[in-house]
C-alpha cells in the first residue's frame, strides 16, 4: 500500500452559527488523483481553505507526510509553512500577480528555495547569476510542460482566460509540491480546453509523480480522471468510493437531484 | 550672471533639495502603503527620530574625539538608520500587526496615536525647544565658486536621494525579497501559498522604510542646522502629499510628487510669497484630489469582485 500524504480526521470548519464541514474524514494517498464533489455551498473550497491554512480548522486533525514518512499536523499552521511541506493549490476564481509576466509568476512559485540576497542582485556575483538563471530555466520548462511557453513575457492579466487557469497550475507547480489541490481548474473552459486540461492533469500526475485532489463539477472530467470521489453536502461526508460506486450511490442521487 | 537667471537656479535647486528630502520619507510611505494598505501616519516621527539620533551620536563624538566630520557623519547615519528602523519595526509589531484584519480606520487610528505617542515621548525626554544641529559635512573645494548656487549639503542631499532611489529600484526589481514584496502588495494569501512569509516581508518594508526616513532625517537636520521634536508632524504630512500626489503605492510616483511639491514650494514661495509655502502644498494636494484622486502615476483602482 502507498504512503497516505493528507490524512483528515474528524475535521469541522464553523463560522458562528453555521457548520460549514461538519466531522470530515478524508485520505489521500501517494500517486492518486481523488475528486471532492458536491452541490453548490457544500463546503469543498472551506476545506481547501483549511487544508491549504488560509482558515484554521475549528475542530479536528489534518496532517501532512513528509515525503521522508513524518507526519505534521498543520491545523493553525500559516499557509507558508503548509507550502514548504509539500501543498499547492489553485483557486476557483483566478489569483494570479496580474501585473507580473507570466514567467514571472511561475519564478515566485521558487521563492522558498531561493537564496539571494540583495548585495547579489546589485554585484550579480556567479552565485546569484547561476541561482536566477536555473530558476527562469525551470520556470521556463514548467511553462512549456503547459503549454503555455509563447506567453513567457506577457503580462499574467493579457491571458486568454484558459491559458490564465493554467498558469495558475504552473506557479503552483513551481512549489514542488507532493500533492496539488485545484478548485475547479476547468471552470469557464470550453468542451476542447478541458478535453486538454483532462490530458494536462493527468500527465502532471504521471510524468512528476504528483498527487492531485480536486474540486470539479464538470462530471465528464470528473469521472474520466479521477480514482476515488469524495462526496460533500451541507458539509458532510455523504459518500466515498470509485466513480462507480458514487454514482450509484443512493444518497449522492438525492443530494444532486433531490427526492 | 544675470541676476534674476541666478535667483531662477537658486529656486530650483533648492526645490530639488526640498523634493529629495520628501522623496526620502515619501518612499517609507508609499511602500508600507503598498504592502498593507496603511497610511503610516508615525512615518514622520520616525523620520524625527533619525534626525535626533544623529544630533546626540553626532555631538558626543564631535566632543569626545577628534574624528573628521565626514567620518562623524557617517558613523551618525548609520546609528540613525539602525535606531530609525528598530523604532519603526516596534512600531508595527506593537500597533498595527495585532490590526491587520481590523478594519483600516482602526489601524489607521492605531497610526495617528502612535505619531502622537513618539513626539510627545521625544519632548519629555528630550526639550521642546529648537536643538541647534552643526553640520557634519564640510564645504568641498570645488564648489566654492558656485557656492551661492548650491552648497555642499544641497549637493550631499540630492546625491544621497539618488543612490537610495537606485538601490531601491534595484532592490525591488531583482532580488528576491523584491520580488516578493510585488507578490504581497498583490495578494497577501496567494503570496502565502506559494511559500511567501509575508510577516518577513512587511517587517523588511518597515525596516527599508524606515531607514531611508532616517537618512532623511540626518540630511535635513544638516542642512537647517536646528531641529526638534514636531519636525517630523509637518515633514511627514508634505511627504504624505507628494506620495499622494504621485499615486500612493507607487514608488516613482513617490518621486515625482516628492519633487513637485519642491519645486512648487520652492518657485511659489520666491516669487509669490515665502509665507505660503505650505498653502501652496496643500493647494496641489487639493487640486490633485479633485482632478486625478489615484495620483500622477497611480493606477486606478479596479474594485475587485
Amino acid at each position: 500500500m502507498s504512503r497516505t500524504i493528507l490524512d483528515i480526521k474528524d475535521f469541522s470548519m464553523v463560522f458562528g452559527g453555521l457548520r460549514a464541514v461538519d466531522h470530515a474524514n478524508m485520505h489521500i494517498d501517494e500517486g492518486e488523483i481523488v475528486a471532492l464533489i458536491g452541490p453548490n455551498g457544500a463546503g469543498k473550497t472551506t476545506l481547501f481553505n483549511c487544508v491549504t491554512g488560509v482558515y484554521t480548522p475549528s475542530e479536528g486533525d489534518i496532517s501532512v507526510v513528509s515525503p521522508l514518512g513524518k507526519s505534521v499536523r498543520t491545523n493553525g499552521l500559516k499557509p507558508n509553512r503548509i507550502t514548504e511541506l509539500g501543498l499547492a493549490r489553485t483557486f476557483q476564481n483566478i489569483r494570479l500577480f496580474s501585473s507580473m509576466t507570466a514567467l514571472e509568476n511561475v519564478m515566485i512559485g521558487r521563492h522558498p528555495k531561493l537564496h539571494a540576497g540583495i548585495f547579489g542582485a546589485i554585484f550579480r556575483d556567479s552565485k546569484t547569476r547561476r541561482e536566477e538563471e536555473a530558476v527562469i530555466e525551470d520556470s521556463l520548462n514548467i511553462l512549456k510542460k503547459l503549454g503555455l511557453e509563447k506567453y513567457a513575457n506577457d503580462s499574467a492579466s493579457s491571458l486568454p482566460y484558459g491559458a490564465q487557469r493554467l498558469l495558475e497550475i504552473a506557479r503552483a507547480m513551481a512549489t514542488e509540491p507532493q500533492l496539488l489541490l485545484l478548485d475547479e481548474p476547468a471552470a469557464g473552459m470550453n468542451p476542447q480546453e478541458t478535453r486538454e486540461l483532462d490530458d494536462t492533469i493527468k500527465r502532471i500526475r504521471d510524468d512528476e509523480g504528483i498527487t492531485i485532489l480536486l474540486i470539479e463539477h464538470d462530471m465528464s472530467l470528473v469521472m474520466s480522471l479521477s480514482e476515488r470521489i469524495y462526496v460533500l453536502d451541507y458539509g458532510k461526508m455523504i459518500a466515498s468510493g470509485t466513480p462507480e460506486e458514487v454514482k450509484s450511490n443512493p444518497a449522492v442521487i438525492k443530494a444532486y437531484l433531490g427526492e | 550672471m544675470n541676476p534674476d537667471v541666478k535667483y531662477f537656479l537658486q529656486l530650483v535647486l533648492s526645490g530639488l533639495t526640498k523634493g529629495s528630502i520628501y522623496a526620502l520619507i515619501a518612499l517609507g510611505y508609499t511602500m508600507v502603503y503598498g504592502i498593507i494598505k496603511l497610511i503610516n501616519f508615525a512615518h514622520g516621527e520616525i523620520y524625527m527620530i533619525g534626525a535626533f539620533t544623529a544630533l546626540i551620536i553626532g555631538g558626543v563624538l564631535q566632543i569626545t574625539t577628534e574624528l573628521s566630520p565626514l567620518v562623524i557623519l557617517g558613523i551618525s547615519l548609520v546609528a540613525a538608520v539602525f535606531y530609525s528602523a528598530a523604532y519603526g519595526v516596534t512600531l508595527e509589531k506593537i500597533a498595527y500587526k495585532p490590526l491587520r484584519n481590523a478594519p483600516r480606520l482602526t489601524a489607521l487610528i492605531s497610526a495617528i496615536g502612535m505619531s502622537l505617542i513618539l513626539q510627545n515621548f521625544v519632548l519629555l525626554a528630550q526639550t521642546s525647544d529648537f536643538l541647534p544641529f552643526r553640520s557634519m559635512i564640510p564645504d568641498f573645494s570645488f564648489l566654492i565658486p558656485g557656492k551661492s548656487l548650491l552648497t555642499t549639503t544641497q549637493l550631499v542631499i540630492m546625491v544621497t536621494t539618488f543612490v537610495v532611489m537606485l538601490f531601491l529600484t534595484l532592490l525591488i526589481k531583482f532580488t528576491r525579497m523584491g520580488k516578493a514584496m510585488r507578490a504581497t502588495a498583490q495578494d497577501k494569501v496567494m503570496a502565502q501559498l506559494v511559500g511567501i512569509d509575508i510577516n518577513r516581508v512587511i517587517t523588511f518594508t518597515f525596516v527599508i522604510g524606515s531607514a531611508t526616513a532616517a537618512i532623511g532625517g540626518v540630511l535635513i537636520a544638516n542642512h537647517t542646522g536646528q531641529i526638534n521634536f514636531y519636525i517630523g508632524f509637518l515633514a511627514g504630512i508634505k511627504a504624505f502629499v507628494a506620495a499622494v500626489l504621485g499615486g500612493i503605492g507607487s514608488i516613482p510616483g513617490a518621486v515625482l510628487g516628492s519633487f513637485v511639491l519642491g519645486m512648487t514650494e520652492s518657485l511659489g514661495a520666491g516669487y509669490i510669497s515665502s509665507a505660503y509655502d505650505n498653502a501652496f502644498a496643500f493647494l496641489i494636494l487639493i487640486l490633485i484630489l479633485i482632478f486625478k484622486p489615484s495620483g500622477l502615476l497611480g493606477r486606478n483602482e479596479v474594485e475587485k469582485v
